[in-house]
């Protein structure tokens, strides 16, 4: 019986618009980005959510770990309520839960080394542990997502974007976390690299007993990758199920014009 | 080949006898730029010559810069010109004291100023920028408000008055010019930082959970200091300006000691009575340190071109 | 004759790193309403192909070779001869809508100003014109839509405006950068039929760049697959994609997952993009391939037709050999 890690109820996120000015009685527009989403996720599965431009999606991971502040609503991890944590709090809770990045040059730091990238999160939570110890456990996790660990010098610029992409992951693995969030992990990939990300979380996620939240654009993707499906569309859920039903049986006609609008690789003879 | 785990173990055991491979840093980078801008490099030359003759040029010296030649001041516009057999290298100033002396004592003060200004501006600028910039909201707000307040007083009016109040003093000097340096520099360093917040590996970093120090200390300074060093270069002869201009005035150094600005401001008096050199010289350093600074700035600011970050 | 014909060309870049040669001897054919897809990943040289058929390379490029337009010769023409044909016979749409327009100008001067430049409309007739233009890609109310700003467009809908102008003058040939890669996947579908709306009511030929099969199987006549900046397989788009008949054509139509299928693990292409600065003598897809045998990475492989006059690759192992 697998346990369930993270449950989310009736998330509410807002942003205010600043556009105009306002005088102190007028009351401010806002942006509902997220408006009542609800899931829940178990270990070592997959939770693919999807959805357009404006959906939600990342304002809604970003929410979880609370980047930016929610509305109303509970986000339950391992049974404790994260809505009231403070900052201090939650820094437990940050080595549990990590997240990779859409662009993945730009989500490393252009000045440091890949072997300071990697090490970050461990030499922030663990201050006291020893250099050697630190440079040991940054060079496992490199053979682990598939880079040669005496690259551990090179800085980002220096690799490929699959390349790039693999070191955020090591980063995000480093500390063991049980959930990783991805935020459009493979979107800036040429597309011979995607595979191979994909795979790699895919044996990451069995081997390390990962939930993954998957957040994409690319239903294809999202299919193969997860086990349930979350589909967004202005902030509100439209859809939600096991993924192969989903697919194959869509109830919502959103979600119908989702998938249809998928192009196939295969020309009907013209 | 298809990769796993295997083969990379096996792959990593055999490289890792070849030890670690050397990054390639982006400083690395920015330097061999740097390095081919030949302006640039010949500024560098010129600039550590000059220090080098402020260091060492004491040890040919045959005069202080205090001592007054009494066998010349009756004649100085023929006497008192350059020449090897009075050991007055640069000729005398007007009143019989040794023009090579006094230049590099002039040399030494102004390069001083400038650079210390440029320092604070530096440290105390590119601190209370990124702080700003990087918490926003309100505190950001205030921190600025109180740069747009200073920025507004006429700065010539503060350091007479401190100058006035606490006498003419090389300190005085520099905390005036301090005072008024950083406060630019913030603004840059301000703007530079709501840019650099943006970017997905300051993201990264919160999500990880680094503390605001940190991220500011590590992520966020490292990548402003090229905008920082270009301007600074730049800085560095704006503060020798505005001190000559000082001292020009009157105000600056006091006596005996001397800088470019008053220097020139002697010179530029005794004009009239032939005696040229006693502007030129200090004119010539003055002119070529300036343009030597803002040539390395340009450099830099070539080297340090974002388009390759 | 045809309506472009390009003819071993070669682009070479000079940077302080060395020397890249983005483009290395292409050819290819566009006859009047053909439809032509270049798919390639980064690296491939495509976006630097299609520049070079308007001039717009940057000055440290060098490109040889041939570029014919209606059988007058294009490549490297000086720039008041090529403006004559840019936008005029040949338009391209890029890739960013969201940057493609000027921010502070009305969409209506925008338009109006491909207009004036190269047919001499007056500015009310421009308007009109380009009303029309707005209608035709399925802007509603063009009318009063022409006076507003880019920003206050979405990202499809600026892409539609961007189809727009390049339309205006009725180019003989429209080429689109990666048009709908920043585009979500139900406004993709809608441009991709606008498309083909476009191509059956202006007879206008395509070049569709792209790095997404998907799109291109039912919009695009032929397609020319390039990696490395050479010419990796070109043909009917149906032979292609059916019957491919190179490694790297495989390994992409295998690679992208299939929203009608399932899969166990997905296949993969192994290593990286090419490094356009130090790539192999011979195929630069040979250190990635499955198949490759040791001429592969000494000697170029030349480009052979197979079947007929239409499928070509270049490839020295042949179809055979691959267990599919």
């Amino acid at each position: 019986m697998k346990n369930k890690i993270l449950s989310v109820h009736n998330i509410k996120v807002h942003f205010f618009t600043s556009k105009q000015f306002y005088f102190p009685w007028q009351k401010r527009e806002i942006i509902k980005a997220v408006d009542d989403v609800s899931f829940d996720l178990y270990e070592g599965e997959t939770l693919g959510i999807v959805g357009e431009t404006g959906c939600g999606k990342s304002s809604l991971a970003r929410a979880i770990i609370k980047m930016i502040p929610i509305a109303s609503g509970k986000i339950m991890w391992m049974g404790e309520d994260l809505s009231g944590y403070n900052k201090n709090k939650m820094q437990k809770i940050r080595r549990e839960i990590q997240m990779i990045f859409q662009d993945p040059l730009a989500s490393l730091n252009p000045r440091m080394n890949i072997g300071e990238i990697i090490a970050e999160p461990l030499r922030t939570h663990y201050p006291k542990i020893m250099k050697n110890i630190i440079k040991d456990q940054v060079k496992e996790m490199m053979k682990k997502v598939g880079l040669l660990p005496n690259l551990i010098n090179r800085y980002p610029h220096e690799f490929s974007g699959g390349q790039c992409q693999r070191i955020g992951i090591a980063r995000a693995l480093i500390l063991k976390p049980k959930l990783i969030i991805c935020d459009e992990p493979v979107s800036a990939l040429d597309v011979s690299i995607q595979a191979q990300v994909i795979n790699l979380l895919k044996d990451l996620q069995k081997d390390l007993k990962l939930s993954l939240i998957f957040i994409t654009h690319d239903l294809s993707i999202a299919k193969h990758i997860s086990d349930n499906i979350l589909v967004l569309y202005f902030g509100k859920t439209v859809e939600m199920g096991l993924s192969r039903e989903l697919f194959n049986n869509p109830r919502h006609s959103y979600t119908k014009k989702l998938i249809s609008s998928v192009p196939i690789p295969e020309p009907n003879l013209r | 080949m298809i990769i796993n785990k295997k083969n990379i173990e096996d792959l990593s055991k055999h490289i890792s006898e070849l030890g670690e491979i050397k990054g390639r840093s982006l400083w690395y980078d920015a330097r061999l730029r740097f390095l081919k801008n030949k302006a640039a490099v010949t500024s560098l030359i010129i600039l550590s010559i000059i220090l080098i003759f402020a260091f060492l040029g004491p040890l040919f010296a045959q005069w202080t810069n205090e001592e007054i030649d009494w066998a010349i001041l009756g004649d100085i516009s023929t006497l008192g010109m350059p020449s090897f057999s009075t050991g007055h290298f640069f000729g005398t100033d007007e009143l019989g004291r040794d023009l090579y002396s006094r230049v590099i004592q002039g040399t030494k003060i102004s390069l001083m100023v400038g650079v210390v200004g440029a320092l604070i501006a530096v440290f105390v600028g590119t601190l209370y920028g990124a702080i700003a910039g990087y918490f926003g909201g309100r505190v950001d707000n205030i921190m600025m408000r109180i740069v747009d307040i200073l920025m507004s007083i006429p700065y010539m009016f503060v350091l007479i008055l401190l100058l006035v109040i606490f006498g003419r003093s090389i300190f005085m000097l520099f905390v005036g010019i301090g005072l008024i340096s950083w406060l630019d520099m913030s603004r840059i360093v301000r703007g530079q930082t709501l840019s650099i917040k943006k970017k997905e590996f300051i993201e990264a970093a919160v999500a990880t959970g680094v503390g605001n120090f940190s991220i500011i200390l590590r992520h966020i300074i490292p990548n402003l200091l090229g905008v920082v060093a270009v301007y600074a270069t730049l800085l560095v002869p704006g503060m020798i300006l505005t001190e000559s201009f000082i001292s020009f005035l009157g105000l600056g150094i006091q006596e005996p000691n001397t800088s470019w600005g008053a220097l020139i401001s002697e010179g530029a008096g005794t004009m009239r009575y032939g005696t040229l050199w006693q502007l030129l010289f200090p004119l010539f350093f003055f002119v070529v340190s300036l343009f030597s600074f803002f040539f390395i700035g340009d450099g830099l600011r070539d080297a340090l071109d974002p388009k390759d970050r | 004759m045809n309506l472009l014909e390009i003819n071993n060309l070669k682009i070479v870049f000079e940077t302080p790193d060395g020397l890249v040669k983005a483009v290395n001897d292409v050819s290819l054919n566009l006859a009047n309403n053909e439809s032509l897809a270049i798919v390639g990943e980064s690296g491939s040289g495509k976006t630097q192909l299609v520049f070079s058929i308007l001039g717009l390379l940057a000055k440290n490029a060098t490109s040889t070779g041939s570029i014919k337009y209606e059988n007058q010769e294009i490549l490297n023409l000086p720039d008041e001869k090529m403006n004559k044909i840019r936008s005029n016979k040949i338009s391209i749409i890029f890739q960013d809508p969201m940057t493609s327009l000027n921010p502070y100008m009305r969409i209506r001067d925008q338009m109006n100003e491909v207009l004036i430049h190269h047919q001499g409309k007056s500015k009310s007739d421009a308007t009109k014109q380009s009303v029309r233009m707005l209608e035709a890609v399925k802007i509603s109310d063009a009318k009063n839509r022409i006076n507003m700003f880019p920003h206050e467009f979405s990202g499809g809908m600026r892409q539609r405006v961007m189809i727009a102008i390049s339309l205006l003058c009725n180019p003989k040939i429209i080429i689109a950068d990666e048009p709908t890669t920043s585009l979500d996947v139900t406004v993709q579908a809608q441009i991709m039929e606008l498309f083909k709306d476009i191509q059956k009511e202006f007879q206008t030929s395509f070049i569709l760049i792209t790095h997404n099969m998907g799109i291109v199987a039912d919009t695009c006549l032929k397609t020319l697959v390039l990696y490395g900046g050479k010419v990796m397989e070109y043909g009917l788009t149906r032979d292609v994609f059916l019957n491919p008949t190179h490694p790297y054509t495989i390994g992409l139509l295998e690679t992208m997952p299939r929203i009608d299928r399932e899969y166990d693990v997905l296949k993969t292409i192994p290593g990286n993009p090419p490094n356009m600065l130090n790539l192999p003598n011979g195929c630069p897809f040979s250190n990635r391939c499955q198949y490759k045998i040791n001429d592969c990475i000494d000697l170029q492989p030349l480009i052979k037709t197979i079947n007929n006059q239409n499928h070509q690759r270049a490839c020295h192992v042949l179809p055979k050999e691959f267990n599919l």
